[in-house]
């Protein structure tokens, strides 16, 4: 008996605690500070070496460029510099610099700093360059040489004319750092990263959150929040579990099925689309997709309309050709996307002779940008199903996805997904669809396509300094891209973002990038 | 006792090295280039190549085996490079606070399983036996994260009692009062399986002891029953308890990996499951060794401990 109840009073005293728990529990949000729910803990924090959108949303609110993104458009406007001059042939770039804006830890901006920034990223010798890797130093990859003229003038030599400079300046890998720290840091630079943006870094705990706070001597207008904590998330439903508790401020990419969770006052949805293409590389070099037919085929045989519809629940639009919308200027609005046609299809494959193919189809588990990726290539292998044709899913997990596409699709595939973020018209396809881009010449056109007219509208837009002219080339481009089908153009992803009703002032940045320097949190 | 301790470490050594080389090969055995996760989709092949040349990675598999354990012998781990830091920093950081959480998680599951063992052999066949079994397996049929985000859905998100994740409030946070608070209900989704299986154990192991002859003459004596069981039976079935107690602190550790996914606990498991998935191959490599060398430690100590309850067991 006495066990009994030795073991009765346990129960009591355990029952006791839980309900004085409550006093304990999780208290609400400091004000002033948001905390922000992240996907994944970033990489780094040196803008040069990093790639992810998720080390992006923090690096915009420590750093700065010389250019930025005009707030709400992907429009170039004056960041670090004040004003520049192109000279006629395009091939140098003079920039004014803004004067006496400092990093966070007192070394002046300068040019000999943006040169130092430049030098580091793409001269092998420089002292600095062992902080790298740098994967996306190509975007820079035409300037041959930095000079600083004096203390707020910088020039750039570029070895031909490159219309996306002026974007590719205010992409994250264009902010600029400070020389000193990366001298004291080495390495571990992006461990402890310094800046000149609205808010300067306070620390960064492995796993649990990055802290910066608001920078008091910012040369602009200073920023709206005393702090943003920045926490990594993986689980995506852990992520939502936290927003509706109220441990964070702020998520993004909240998955398309939670959103629901998060009608009513209590929460804002912000939507916002920016220049995303999900399709499918086909295979043009050999098998049935070398037949144009065929190709065409696809796009009219799977229902885009029911992927973003259905599968991605409208967080997305159906995708027209391989230039996203967003790039507002260089869009060709004319284009409608091919309609969902079986019959047509069909008919398109007797055509070809095609009926009944067998196509490998690679498909990836998850990776940067790729939405639902499973349930997406399911989706289509149905669609194809329909129209006779025999589709064998391989799936692999991201980095095997790339290390199998990106040296191309030969011998292997005749489809796979892929999906690009970019900042400027030209990147995409001027990597991906060229004759000079297969694989073998180092570019990204895994499924081979070749038009040299396509070839001559690319090289002819990214020389061009008239952004008119280069509009009408990339409008030219896409025609003729639709209409050769070298892929099936699935989606444009709209980005997402869920925020408490203490948040005020956000908005989502078709570039992707999370600014946050005006928010403020009650 | 002593030479005991020490032949008992000796041969942990092969088990080491058998576990370095496992992991060695295994994470070269699987898909994918650390150059390519490292570069992100931009990566040009000859790119990868000339990162790969930069991190050693082109050198025969053998040669860089031995590299990496003769640094390792040093103290040097390697660098990560999904972190940029020491692989050691890292592994002790996340190691720590698994630790935290699998060893609040093991005292919980040795003090219940233990007494609803004891209690249920008491009352065998009565209805606390009935009841506890009941619920023993139940604990021992839910797998762990699925009982988490059940905990997570009903204390922390109905009943708001407790954090839904982490491991200290994320601003303004610390302390020993807020991280109890945040231990709670990963360190009882983690205690639940275990708990029943100890709880099995210790009942059949106590109704063992109690079938003994001493115990009846104990009883005889006019020996209270508390005492009978609490004094005299636990005391002798602990030697078989103790063994599976020991295979439990395991399980749990091991157990933790999904529960720091669920609740977003700071832990080596999460740091593994993350550094499989990019490819962080000297990260993986130290935690795994790390939690090995951890592992064989803890069945030392069991073995030490069964030792020296037991007299029977040679030394």
């Amino acid at each position: 008996m006495t066990l009994f109840n030795w073991t009765r009073r346990a129960v009591i005293a355990a029952g006791a605690a839980l309900a004085l728990a409550p006093l304990a529990a999780s208290a609400q949000t400091p004000e002033g500070v948001l905390i922000v729910g992240q996907v994944a803990e970033p990489k780094s924090l040196d803008p040069a070496a990093v790639t992810a959108v998720n080390d992006f949303r923090i690096l915009v609110n420590l750093y700065e460029g010389l250019t930025r993104y005009k707030p709400g458009t992907l429009e170039v406007a004056p960041g670090l510099a004040e004003s520049w001059e192109v000279s006629e042939d395009g091939t140098e770039y003079t920039f004014k610099l803004r004067s006496g804006v400092t990093f966070h830890d007192g070394t002046p901006f300068n040019a000999e700093a943006v040169k130092f920034n430049f030098d580091r990223m793409l001269k092998e010798d420089h002292p600095f360059h062992n902080t790298g890797p740098f994967p996306l130093a190509f975007f820079f990859s035409s300037v041959e040489e930095t000079t600083a003229v004096d203390d707020t003038t910088v020039k750039f030599k570029l070895s031909a004319p490159y219309a996306p400079f002026l974007s590719n300046l205010a992409y994250p890998t264009g902010l600029m750092v400070s020389p000193a720290a990366v001298e004291a840091g080495g390495a571990d630079f992006g461990r402890a990263p310094v800046g000149t943006g609205p808010f300067k870094f306070v620390e960064w705990r492995a796993n649990e959150a990055v802290v910066i706070d608001k920078y008091e001597d910012y040369w602009g207008e200073p920023a709206g929040a005393q702090a943003v904590v920045f926490r990594p998330i993986e689980d995506a439903n852990t992520r939502v579990a936290e927003m509706i508790a109220g441990g964070i401020d702020m998520m993004v990419e909240v998955p398309p099925t939670a959103l629901s969770q998060f009608q009513g006052d209590e929460f804002n949805v912000v939507e916002q689309a920016g220049p995303h293409v999900w399709f499918l590389i086909l295979n043009a070099k050999e098998g049935p997709m070398a037949d144009k037919k065929v190709r065409q085929a696809v796009n009219y045989a799977i229902n885009k309309e029911a992927i973003v519809n259905d599968v991605l629940e409208g967080t997305a639009d159906v995708a027209a050709g391989p230039t996203p919308p967003a790039f507002a200027w260089a869009y060709n609005d004319e284009l409608s996307p091919y309609p969902y046609d079986p019959e047509k299809a069909k008919a398109l494959l007797a055509e070809a002779g095609a009926e009944g193919a067998s196509l490998t189809f690679y498909v990836t588990e998850g990776g940067s940008g790729m939405l639902d990726p499973v349930a997406m290539g399911t989706a289509i292998q149905a669609d194809l199903a329909a129209v006779g044709l025999d589709v064998k899913i391989e799936t692999y997990e991201w980095n095997t996805f790339l290390g199998n596409v990106n040296p191309g699709l030969e011998g292997k595939a005749d489809m796979a997904e892929m999906a690009w973020m970019t900042n400027d018209p030209d990147t995409l396809p001027y990597l991906a669809l060229r004759t000079d881009a297969w694989p073998d010449k180092g570019g990204f056109n895994s499924g081979y396509y070749s038009n040299p007219k396509v070839d001559e509208l690319l090289e002819s837009a990214r020389t061009a300094v008239d952004q008119e002219e280069r509009a009408a080339l990339y409008k030219e481009m896409q025609t003729i891209v639709q209409e050769d089908a070298p892929w099936v153009f699935i989606a444009n992803w709209k980005q997402n973002a869920v925020t408490n009703d203490r948040v005020e002032n956000f908005s989502l940045e078709p570039s992707f990038l999370l600014q946050l320097e005006k928010v403020v949190k009650k | 006792m002593g030479s005991y301790i020490l032949k008992r470490l000796a041969a942990a050594i092969p088990v080491l090295i058998g576990v370095s080389v496992l992991v060695f090969f295994i994470m070269a055995m699987i898909p994918g280039d650390p150059a390519l996760a490292i570069l992100g989709a931009y990566a040009t092949p000859e790119n990868v190549a000339k990162l790969n040349a930069d991190l050693g990675l082109d050198k025969p598999l053998v040669q860089r085996y031995f590299i990496w354990l003769g640094n390792m012998l040093t103290g040097d781990f390697g660098r990560s490079f999904s972190q940029n830091k020491p692989v050691i920093d890292e592994v002790m950081g996340r190691f720590g606070n698994t630790l935290i959480l699998a060893g609040v998680a093991f005292v919980l599951c040795s003090i219940l399983g233990i007494l609803a063992g004891v209690v249920s052999a008491a009352r065998q066949y009565g209805l606390a036996d009935k009841a506890i079994t009941f619920i023993v397996l139940i604990g021992i049929s839910i797998p762990s994260f699925f009982l988490g985000m059940i905990l997570i859905i009903l204390f922390a998100l109905k009943l708001r009692m407790f954090p839904v994740s982490g491991m200290y409030l994320i601003y303004g946070g610390g302390g020993l009062g807020d991280l109890l608070n945040h231990l709670v209900l990963p360190a009882s989704a983690l205690a639940v399986v275990a708990t029943g299986v100890i709880a099995r154990l210790s009942r059949s192991a106590m109704l063992e002891v109690l079938r003994q002859d001493y115990i009846r003459t104990a009883r005889a004596k006019g020996v209270g029953e508390r005492r009978v069981i609490m004094g005299h039976a636990l005391k002798a079935a602990m030697v078989s308890i103790i063994p599976v107690l020991g295979i439990q602190a395991g399980f749990v550790v091991s157990g933790a990996v999904y529960i720091e996914m669920v609740f977003d606990w700071p832990g080596i498991g999460q740091m593994l499951v993350t550094a499989i998935s990019q490819r962080d191959v000297l990260l993986v490599q130290g935690g795994v060794v790390v939690v090995a060398a951890c592992y064989v430690l803890f069945n030392i100590v069991v073995d030490v401990a069964q030792a020296m309850l037991d007299p029977r067991i040679k030394t």
